[in-house]
């Protein structure tokens, strides 16, 4: 079964179109990577999908219906410079947010939540930094506040934008290994990726974009030396020189 | 009640009636927009004056309320078209007051409403203006429409506590849990407005914005939790008004204005003071680090 079905999305900007005719379905139980160079619509593309920023057309649907009904089974990791860390709250209240959507409005948090909230803050490892006033945590610590968010949302699909961007080599090793946790549970992840050298080894699918797909699949067929030459253009090749990361044939 | 009971009843609810709005601003980071909303409410109070040929409360919170949400969205439309968000803010707050000044002078001299008055307010004649009903004496007109801005502020934040707090904080994921996060801005806007029209009459329009912007600012360096920050900025604004009453009887000199002042006092007290984020204890800090560094 397809976990999102992406129809025919497209963004303008400012009469600029940042987004063309995007068409993809992500299967159940996949990790997908979304790959493509900077001002690509990397982002643009999951605030469209989850309705964040206007688009001038086309449809998506989750389970195969729209996605206003099916809100609470989506969970949603900002990047982390798009909030004010500087806000008067803690790592606990933070994770706490993750469970908004399924108390509802107008009631309030209850200690079930809290102790929920807990729960997941343990299972990044961030147990005893529940009372901290978000500002003094390190970069790769607020991601793993925000991963405990998204845990606390206990959604079947989850868009992550660049959670890796400004995180430590051991908070990316424990990231990874719990987004492979989520896909063996059978929840879908999509993650918006930079670092093309870690594609092969994090993600079994890709969705290479600029502007408009230039490839959607698995990694092994989708993440070849075409598709990025592609997406990336002449970026690529100081890029390629660089590193090995299209493996063997590349 | 004496006539020095009245006026520190009302510079209290003053106080905190836009000191639980005001935090809010603050951590949104839109004092500008209040700036603006206060001036701009003056044409919202005209109109309803002339629709209604009274000052009473109901007509008055109506129409500011109308025009300060209008306000609101103006600025956020000129911004997403382009223009310079100070500069938005500053068209449309100009030219909203400046209507409302125009037509403050179709109404006739009699009214107890003008220029003067809308921006500096006058809480010394709050206690002479009362409500009566059946010839009861209820008390100052102004207290009552605090105290209904009070608790109609109050109950807004209490029951959209969660998602105020997730909006100001995340709007992205708040927008994706399907929180109506742009009714929640047009709320506080409305908010702000009525905080605006029932202080009017005690502090005027410029005063307003320090009750309104200060205590918020205040708490934000006193407090690392969003839900005593509110209670902590209309603690602040209540008391900014007892002691500047207090200086102001004292000195012989404009309560609304001492009042202003007391909040500003507080303030640079906060900033230098505060035990988290003060400039005194951040500068013991650096001084105990390099002693500590020095020693081992």
């Amino acid at each position: 079964m397809n976990a999102l079905t992406v129809k025919n999305i497209s963004v303008t900007y400012d009469k600029q179109p940042a987004l063309e005719q995007v068409n993809f379905s992500v299967p159940q139980g996949s990790l997908t990577g979304i790959i493509g160079p900077n001002g690509a619509g990397k982002s643009t593309l999951i605030k469209a999908v989850l309705q964040l920023i206007p688009k001038s057309s086309g449809d998506v649907s989750v389970y195969e219906n729209p996605l206003k009904q099916e809100r609470n089974r989506i969970g949603y990791v900002p990047q982390r410079s798009e909030v004010d860390w500087d806000f008067p709250t803690n790592a606990l209240d933070v994770v706490l947010m993750g469970r908004y959507g399924h108390i509802g409005m107008f009631k309030r948090t209850k200690k079930k939540d809290k102790r929920w909230a807990a729960d997941c803050l343990a299972k990044v490892g961030m147990e005893s930094f529940a009372d901290r006033q978000i500002s003094q945590l390190s970069g790769g610590q607020q991601q793993r506040v925000f991963l405990a968010r998204a845990l606390a949302q206990n959604a079947d699909i989850y868009f992550m934008d660049e959670p890796f961007a400004g995180v430590d080599a051991a908070t990316e090793k424990a990231m990874i290994k719990l987004l492979q946790e989520w896909k063996e549970e059978g929840k879908t992840v999509l993650v918006v990726h930079h670092d093309l050298q870690t594609v092969r080894s994090y993600f079994d699918h890709c969705l290479l974009l600029n502007k408009t797909p230039i490839a959607f699949g698995p990694t092994d067929r989708t993440f070849t030396y075409d598709n990025l030459q592609k997406a990336y253009g002449g970026a690529l090749s100081i890029l390629a020189q660089e590193s090995s990361f299209l493996g063997k044939g590349g | 009640m004496t006539y020095g009971a009245w006026i520190i009843l009302t510079g209290v609810l003053v106080g905190a009636t836009c000191g639980i709005t005001g935090a809010l601003l603050v951590l949104r980071k839109m004092a500008m927009i209040a700036d603006a909303i206060s001036h701009t409410v003056l044409l919202g109070i005209v109109l309803a004056f002339l629709v209604t040929q009274s000052l009473n409360g109901l007509p008055m919170l109506i129409g500011a309320g109308a025009v300060g949400i209008v306000t609101a969205i103006l600025v956020q439309r000129l911004d997403s078209s382009g223009v310079q968000s100070g500069a938005a803010i500053g068209v449309v707050f100009t030219s909203l007051f400046a209507l409302g000044v125009v037509m403050l002078s179709f109404i006739g001299d009699g009214v107890h409403l003008d220029v003067e008055h809308a921006l500096m307010g006058e809480i010394a004649y709050v206690p002479w203006d009362t409500l009566t009903y059946a010839r009861i004496d209820l008390g100052p007109k102004a207290v009552w429409m605090l105290g209904g801005v009070f608790i109609l502020n109050l109950t807004i934040i209490l029951l959209f506590f969660k998602e105020f707090k997730l909006s100001t904080f995340d709007p992205q994921l708040a927008a994706s849990l399907g929180i109506p996060i742009l009714f929640l801005h047009y709320l506080l806007m409305g908010m702000v407005s009525f905080s605006t029209v029932a202080s009017f009459d005690s502090v005027g329009a410029i005063l307003v914005v320090a009750m309104l912007i200060v205590p918020g600012a205040t708490a934000y360096l006193l407090t690392d939790h969003f839900g005593w920050m509110i209670a902590l900025s209309a603690i602040i604004g209540a008391l900014a008004s007892i002691i500047g009453y207090v200086f102001a009887v004292w000195l012989d000199v404009s309560i609304a204005g001492s009042m202003a002042v007391s909040c500003g006092l507080l303030f640079t007290m906060a900033f230098f003071l505060s035990p988290k984020h003060g400039m005194v204890s951040k500068w013991w800090k650096r001084k105990s680090f390099r002693k500590s560094m020095a020693t081992s």
